[in-house]
C-alpha cells in the first residue's frame, strides 16, 4: 500500500504548490479528474481479488477524502488571500471629510425650542395651546383687559397702530387696530368663545414701539390662563413654581412672589427666581440673589365680566412671560437683539438639533 | 420714589435696620430699586483742620498744607485756590478710594514735597460737578469726625418703584404707613393744627369751566401770606432735597417740594405782588402761551386746565407754574395754592406738551382727596416758621368730591381667592392699620377705604391688601394637576403641523431664523404687499413700516447680511405669519425657506453647484411628505407670483384650485432691488391651505397587500420637442399602465434629460425607467415586450415623442 502513501504525499505537495485557483484546479484534475491518478486506481479495483478488494477500496476512498479535504483547505486559503488583496487595494483615506449632505446643518431657533419646552411643561399640567391674531382690535388688546383709554400703555410710544379703524363690541366710536402689545387678548378671545373650565397657554408674537439694547419692537410672550370656579392664588404659586423648577432644571430653585399691579389682575404679583450675579456671571439657582422673570395674578373680576362670564362664579389666574428672556436666562444668551439678526454663526451656536424635541417624558432640551 | 432713612423715621417709629426695611418694602409691593449709602462710600473721610498753608517752593499753583486729622498732623500738597490756614476741609488719607476720580490715593512726592493725603472737592467726593475748590466745612466741625456725618450725608437714600395704583406712596408718610401696617414699626401720629387767618385775602379765586368739564378742578384752596422773607432754606431741608436729587432753590420753593415728597401734597406758590387781579381756573384758550418755570414756552391747545389772572396764564394746573408770577428771593407776599386736578386731564396735558413734573406725576395717579386743607395748613406752618409773615384766611373754591364708599370682604374669599389662611380678625387689623374703617358683619368685613386709596374698587382689592401686608410667602403653593381622564394633546393638529414643519425643514439642512413681522413698504411691494391697510401709523423706522406680505424678503435680506459677513451660502427658513389684510383671516401661517449661493462647501467628492429651482422643489415636497401628505396627488405647474423667475418656478397644487406652495428661483430683478446676490432658490408652503389633518377617528391604515412576484424594470429613451414637460410623458406612461391587465406601473423615474450633440435642434432626449409589477403570474418576455409597445405608443400619442434609436 505504499503506492497510496506516496500518492497522498505527492498530491499534498502539488496542492501546497498551487499558487492560484487555476493551478489548484489543474492539481484536482491530475488526481481526481476523469483520467486522474486516483480515478485510474479506482478503475483498477475490479481486477483485484474479491477478498482484497474491500480493504483496497476502503483505502482508496480514504485517500480520496484526504485529497478532497486538502483541496478545500487550499481553496479557502487562496480565496482568503484574494479577498485580502482586494481589500488592501480598496483602502481609502478615511480622514477625508464626510459627504456634505450627510451632516446635520439645520438648526431650530432658540425661540421655537423654548416655546416647545414651555408647551411641554404646561401641557403636562393639562393646558392647551391657544392662539390669536397679531393684528388686534382695541377691545381685545386693551378695553376688555381693563386697560382704560388714558392708560399710558395705550400711548403711541408703546403701541403700534394701523391706519385701519374698527368698532369693537361695546365701543361707541371706532378705534385704530393695533399690533397686539401682549398675548393677553387671547385670554379674552378664549373666554368669550369657550366655556370654563379653561386652561390655556398662548405663545406668540407681540409688538411694542421700543427698540434698544433690551427691547425689540417684535418679541414673543407666552400667556397662561386658568379659569374655573375654585382656582386660587395657591394654585398660581404651585403652577409657576413647578414650571420654573422644571424649565430651569433646578429642583430647589427658590421663587419669590411680590405684590405688584396690573390692570387685568387682582391680586397681582411679580415673580423672581433665585440667582447669583457674582463676578458678573448670572447663574440660576438657590444663591441668595433675585431676578424678575414674570408677572401674574388672579384674573380681575372686571375682565371676567367683560368676557360675558359671571365673576361671582368664575375665577382663576393668568400669567405672562417673555420667551426671549426665558431663553436668554436658560441658555446664557447675552443680547436680545441677536435673536432677530439671522446671523448663521449665532443660529448654529445657540440653535438646537431638529431631533432635540423637548418633552417631559424624554427630557427638555439638551 | 426716593427718600432717606432719617426722613422715613420722622413718620415711622422703628428700630429696624435699613436692610430689613428694604426687604419689607419689596415684600409689600413697594419694590426696592436700590439703597445708596453715601456714608459707607465716604466713611474714610474725616474733618481735617488746616494748621498751616504755605506756598509750594517750586510751584506757583500749589500750596503745602499741614493738616490735623484729629490723630496726627500730616503734610499735604494741595492745588485748590481756596486752601488756607485755619480752614476745615474733608481729608482723605493715603490709601483711601476717591469716588469722584475712581482712583486709590497714593502717598506721593509732588515737585519735591511729600504729600500724605488730599483735601477733597465736592466732585472728588462724588457729589456733583463742583471742582472750583476744596470743601469748606463750618468752623465748628469737630476735627477728626466723619465728614459725611458733618455734611449731613450719613443718611442712606432708599429708592423704591411705585406701581401706578399706589399714588398714596408717592409721599414718605404713605410709605411709612404701609411699613407700619406690615408690622415694621408704628406710624407716628401727625396732626396739623389749622392756622387762624389774620385777614381776608385780596386775591380771590373763581372757576370758569364750560359745562361738563367742571371736574378739571373740583376743589381749590388758597391762602395769602404777607410779609415773608424768602431766602435759602435751612440745612436740614436742603440736605433732604439734595439727598433725593432735588436742587434747593429758596425756602418757599423748597417747602413746596418738601411737602410734595413728604405728605404727597403738591403745592404752588405765586408771588402775590405779580398776580394781576383775581385768579381764575378755566380751560386754556387755543393759542394761549405760558412761559413755564422750566424756562420753556408752551402754546396751549384748549384742553389744558390753567390758572390765569388779568395778565394771562400763570400756571398749568397740576403740572407746572409760570415764570412771570414765580417766587424769587425778593418775594414778600406769597399766594399758596393747594388744589385737586382731574387725573386724566392732567395726564393728557403733560403728555401733549411732553412736560414731566413731580406734580403731574402725582395728580395723574390720583391724590388724597380729603387732605387738601391739611396740606395747606402744613405749608402755612412751614412758611411761617422759616420765612415769617402773616397768613390770610383760607380761600376755598369748589366742593370736595364724594369719596366715601364701602366694600364687603367675605372671610371665605381670603382663602378662596387669595389662597391665604388668616383669621377675619387679623385681616380686619391689617385693613385698619392701612387706614380703612372696618366693621365686622358675621363672617364678613365691611371696609371703607381711606381717602388716599382711590385704587381700592372691590373685594378683590381688599383680598390683595390683606395678602400683601400678610406677605405672599404665607400663601401655600398647591400644584396644578391634570384633570382625571384621558389626556387631550396640548397642540391641535394644525399647531402640531407648524411645529413639525420647523423640525422637518431643519432636518433638511435649513437653519431656522426668526425675523420681524414688519418690513419696509418698498420691499413689501416687491412681494405683492401693496395694500395701504397694512401700513403702520407709527412705525419705529421707515424700514419697518409695513406688515410683511411674505416671509421671503426678510430671509433674502438675512442671507445678504450673512453674505456681507463672509458667509454667502445661507440655507434659512422661517415658519411664521404673513399678512394679506388686517382682519384675523388676513393672517396666514407660512413655512418659507431659501437656499442662497452654493448648496454646500467645496468638496473633494462632489462638484459644487449653485442652488436652483429643483432644490426648492425638493425642499417643498420633502416638507409635505414629512407632514404626512401624499405627494401622489400634488401637481407641479409652471405658475408662480411675480417675485419668482418666470421660467424657473412653479406652484404645487392639490386639484385645480388649491395652491399649497410656490417654489423656484427668485426673480433676478427683485433680488437686484433688494441689493442681494442671486441666484436664490426659495419656497413658500401655505400651511393653512393644506388639507386638515385627520383629528379624530380610526388611525388604521389600509390593508397592505404584498406581491410575491418580482417587479420588472424597463428603460425607454424618447426623443421629443424640447418644450414638452416631462410630467406629460410620465402621465402618459401611467395612463398606459392602467390599460394593461396583467401588470401595474409601480413607478416611473426620469434618469436622463439631454439636449445637444446627437439630438436635433429643438428636441430633447428624455430617458425613463418604468417599474412594472406583475399581478397574477410572472410575465413572459413577449408580454413584457407588448406592454413596452403600449407605453411607447401612449407616450408618442400624447407628446409626439419617438423612441430614440
Amino acid at each position: 500500500m505504499t503506492d497510496l502513501t506516496d500518492l497522498l504525499s505527492s498530491a499534498r505537495a502539488s496542492i501546497a504548490g498551487a499558487a492560484d485557483p487555476a493551478a489548484l484546479d489543474t492539481v484536482r484534475i491530475e488526481y481526481l479528474g476523469k483520467k486522474g491518478k486516483l480515478t485510474e486506481l479506482m478503475k483498477g479495483l475490479g481486477a483485484i481479488a474479491p477478498e482484497k478488494r474491500k480493504e483496497r477500496g476502503a483505502a482508496l476512498n480514504q485517500l480520496k477524502n484526504d485529497i478532497t479535504t486538502e483541496l478545500e483547505k487550499r481553496t479557502e486559503t487562496l480565496n482568503a488571500g484574494a479577498l485580502d488583496a482586494r481589500l488592501a487595494a480598496e483602502r481609502v483615506d478615511i480622514t477625508l471629510p464626510a459627504r456634505a449632505a450627510s451632516l446635520p446643518e439645520g438648526r431650530i431657533h432658540p425661540i421655537s425650542q423654548t416655546i416647545d419646552e414651555i408647551v411641554s411643561i404646561f401641557g403636562d399640567m393639562g393646558f392647551n395651546v391657544a392662539e390669536g391674531p397679531d393684528i388686534e382690535e382695541d377691545f381685545y388688546n386693551f378695553s376688555a383687559l381693563n386697560i382704560p383709554p388714558e392708560h399710558p400703555a395705550r400711548q403711541t410710544q408703546d403701541t403700534f397702530y394701523l391706519n385701519v379703524m374698527t368698532t369693537s363690541p361695546g365701543a361707541s366710536e371706532p378705534s385704530p387696530m393695533v399690533l397686539r402689545t401682549h398675548t393677553s387678548p387671547v385670554q379674552i378671545r378664549t373666554m368669550m368663545s369657550q366655556k370654563p373650565p379653561i386652561r390655556i397657554i398662548v405663545p406668540g408674537r407681540t409688538y411694542r414701539s421700543d427698540h434698544d439694547a433690551t427691547h425689540s419692537p417684535n418679541f414673543h410672550q407666552v400667556e397662561g390662563l386658568v379659569i374655573d370656579t375654585s382656582t386660587h392664588m395657591g394654585h398660581l404659586k404651585g403652577c409657576l413654581i413647578d414650571f420654573a423648577r422644571t424649565f430651569f432644571d433646578v429642583p430647589d430653585l427658590p421663587l419669590r412672589f411680590r405684590p405688584s399691579h396690573f390692570p387685568f389682575t387682582e391680586p397681582s404679583a411679580e415673580v423672581d427666581i433665585g440667582c447669583s450675579r457674582k463676578g458678573g456671571e448670572l447663574k440660576i439657582g438657590n444663591f441668595g440673589d433675585w431676578l424678575e422673570v414674570l408677572g401674574c395674578g388672579m384674573v380681575h373680576p372686571k375682565v371676567i365680566a367683560n368676557c360675558g362670564l359671571d365673576p361671582a362664579v368664575y375665577q382663576g389666574f393668568a400669567f405672562g412671560m417673555g420667551i426671549e428672556r426665558m431663553a436668554m436666562l436658560k441658555y446664557g444668551i447675552p443680547d436680545l437683539r441677536t435673536f432677530y439678526e439671522a446671523d448663521l454663526r449665532w443660529l448654529k451656536h445657540y440653535g438646537f438639533m431638529p431631533v432635540d424635541l423637548p418633552s417631559t417624558t424624554g427630557g427638555l432640551a439638551r | 420714589m426716593k427718600f432717606t432713612l432719617g426722613w422715613l423715621k420722622t413718620h415711622l417709629e422703628t428700630n429696624a435696620a435699613v436692610g430689613e426695611i428694604a426687604d419689607k418694602l419689596t415684600a409689600i409691593g413697594l419694590e426696592l430699586e436700590g439703597i445708596e449709602d453715601r456714608a459707607a462710600i465716604l466713611s474714610k473721610f474725616v474733618v481735617g483742620y488746616v494748621v498751616e498753608a504755605k506756598q509750594h517752593p517750586d510751584a506757583d499753583r500749589l500750596r503745602v498744607c499741614i493738616v490735623d486729622n484729629g490723630k496726627e498732623k500730616l503734610q499735604v500738597v494741595c492745588g485748590a485756590p481756596n486752601a488756607r490756614s485755619g480752614m476745615k476741609g474733608v481729608f482723605a488719607a493715603s490709601g483711601s478710594y476717591i469716588p469722584g476720580k475712581d482712583v486709590e490715593l497714593k502717598k506721593s512726592v509732588i515737585r519735591g514735597q511729600e504729600s500724605n493725603g488730599m483735601l477733597l472737592s465736592m466732585m472728588e467726593m462724588g457729589l456733583g460737578d463742583d471742582h472750583d475748590g476744596i470743601v469748606d466745612l463750618p468752623a465748628d466741625a469737630p476735627v477728626g469726625a466723619p465728614a459725611a456725618q458733618v455734611m449731613g450725608l450719613d443718611d442712606p437714600v432708599i429708592d423704591i418703584a411705585i406701581t401706578p395704583n399706589r399714588a398714596d406712596c408717592l409721599g414718605v408718610r404713605g410709605v411709612a404707613r404701609d411699613l407700619a401696617a406690615s408690622g415694621l414699626g408704628t406710624l407716628k401720629p401727625r396732626k396739623v393744627e389749622p392756622v387762624a387767618g389774620k385777614f381776608k385775602s385780596h386775591i380771590g379765586v373763581k372757576f370758569d369751566f364750560p359745562a361738563g368739564t367742571e371736574n378739571a378742578c373740583p376743589y381749590f384752596v388758597g391762602r395769602l401770606i404777607k410779609g415773608v422773607k424768602n431766602g435759602p432754606s435751612p440745612k436740614w431741608l436742603q440736605d433732604r432735597l439734595t439727598a433725593i436729587g432735588l436742587r434747593p432753590i429758596s425756602a418757599l420753593v423748597d417747602i413746596t417740594n418738601f411737602l410734595t415728597f413728604d405728605i404727597d401734597r403738591p403745592l404752588h406758590v405765586f408771588d402775590a405782588a405779580k398776580v394781576k387781579g383775581d385768579l381764575t381756573l378755566r380751560l386754556a384758550k387755543p393759542g394761549e402761551k405760558i412761559l413755564a418755570l422750566n424756562g420753556k414756552e408752551y402754546t396751549l391747545t384748549g384742553s389744558e386746565t390753567v390758572i390765569s389772572d388779568n395778565a394771562g396764564v400763570e400756571a398749568l394746573g397740576g403740572v407746572i407754574g409760570g415764570e412771570p408770577s414765580g417766587c424769587t428771593e425778593a418775594t414778600t407776599d406769597v399766594f399758596v395754592e393747594a388744589a385737586l386736578f382731574d387725573p386724566l386731564r392732567t395726564a393728557a396735558t403733560g403728555r401733549k406738551h411732553e412736560l414731566i413734573s413731580d406734580a403731574r406725576y402725582r395728580f395723574e395717579r390720583g391724590l388724597d382727596v380729603a387732605a387738601v386743607v391739611e396740606g395747606m395748613e402744613a405749608a402755612t406752618r412751614m412758611i411761617l416758621e422759616l420765612c415769617g409773615g402773616e397768613p390770610s384766611e383760607l380761600v376755598i373754591t369748589g366742593k370736595l368730591p364724594e369719596w366715601k364708599r364701602s366694600y364687603t370682604l367675605r372671610h371665605e374669599r381670603l382663602h378662596g381667592l387669595g389662597g391665604l389662611d388668616i383669621s377675619l380678625e387679623d385681616a380686619a387689623a391689617i385693613l385698619q392699620r392701612l387706614g380703612f374703617a372696618v366693621a365686622k358683619d358675621g363672617n364678613s368685613l365691611k371696609a371703607e377705604p381711606p381717602s388716599w386709596r382711590g385704587d381700592i374698587q372691590g373685594e378683590a382689592d381688599l383680598v390683595e391688601e390683606v395678602a400683601r401686608i400678610r406677605g405672599y410667602e404665607h400663601i401655600a403653593a398647591v400644584s396644578l394637576t391634570r384633570d382625571a381622564g384621558v389626556a387631550k394633546p396640548a397642540l391641535t393638529p394644525q399647531q402640531r403641523r407648524v411645529r413639525e414643519s420647523k423640525r422637518a425643514l431643519a432636518s433638511l439642512g435649513l437653519v431656522e431664523a426668526v425675523t420681524f413681522s414688519f418690513m419696509a413698504r418698498e420691499q413689501a411691494a416687491l412681494f405683492g404687499g401693496t395694500s395701504a391697510e397694512l401700513l403702520l401709523a407709527n412705525p419705529i423706522s421707515a424700514d419697518l413700516d409695513r406688515m410683511r406680505p411674505s416671509i421671503l424678503p426678510n430671509l433674502v435680506l438675512a442671507a445678504k447680511g450673512n453674505a456681507d459677513r463672509g458667509y454667502p451660502d445661507a440655507a434659512l427658513f422661517e415658519v411664521g405669519p404673513q399678512f394679506s389684510g388686517p382682519k384675523p383671516e388676513g393672517q396666514q401661517i407660512v413655512a418659507a425657506g431659501i437656499r442662497a449661493g452654493k448648496t454646500g462647501p467645496r468638496h473633494w467628492a462632489a462638484a459644487q453647484r449653485a442652488a436652483d429651482v429643483f432644490d426648492a422643489k425638493g425642499d417643498a415636497l420633502a416638507l409635505l411628505t414629512a407632514l404626512g401628505l401624499s405627494t401622489e396627488n400634488v401637481q407641479a405647474v409652471p405658475e408662480a407670483p411675480s417675485w419668482y423667475h418666470p421660467g424657473r418656478s412653479g406652484a404645487l397644487k392639490l386639484g385645480p384650485k388649491t395652491v399649497i406652495a410656490h417654489f423656484g428661483e427668485l426673480h433676478p430683478g427683485v433680488l437686484a432691488k433688494l441689493d442681494a446676490e442671486g441666484p436664490i432658490a426659495a419656497f413658500e408652503i401655505y400651511l393653512d391651505a393644506l388639507p386638515a389633518p385627520k383629528a379624530k377617528g380610526s388611525k388604521a391604515r389600509p390593508m397592505l397587500r404584498l406581491s410575491a412576484l418580482q417587479p420588472v424594470e424597463r428603460d425607454f429613451a424618447f426623443l421629443l420637442d424640447a418644450g414638452i414637460e416631462s410630467a406629460k410623458v410620465i402621465a402618459a406612461v401611467k395612463q398606459a399602465g392602467k390599460e394593461v391587465a396583467e401588470a401595474a406601473v409601480a413607478a416611473v423615474s426620469v434618469f436622463d434629460v439631454y439636449q445637444g450633440k446627437g439630438v436635433p435642434e429643438g428636441k430633447k432626449s428624455l430617458a425613463i425607467q418604468v417599474r412594472l409589477q406583475p399581478k397574477d403570474r410572472t410575465l413572459t418576455d413577449a408580454e413584457i415586450e407588448a406592454i413596452g409597445q403600449k407605453i411607447v405608443g401612449a407616450v408618442s400619442k400624447a407628446t409626439g415623442a419617438s423612441l430614440r434609436s
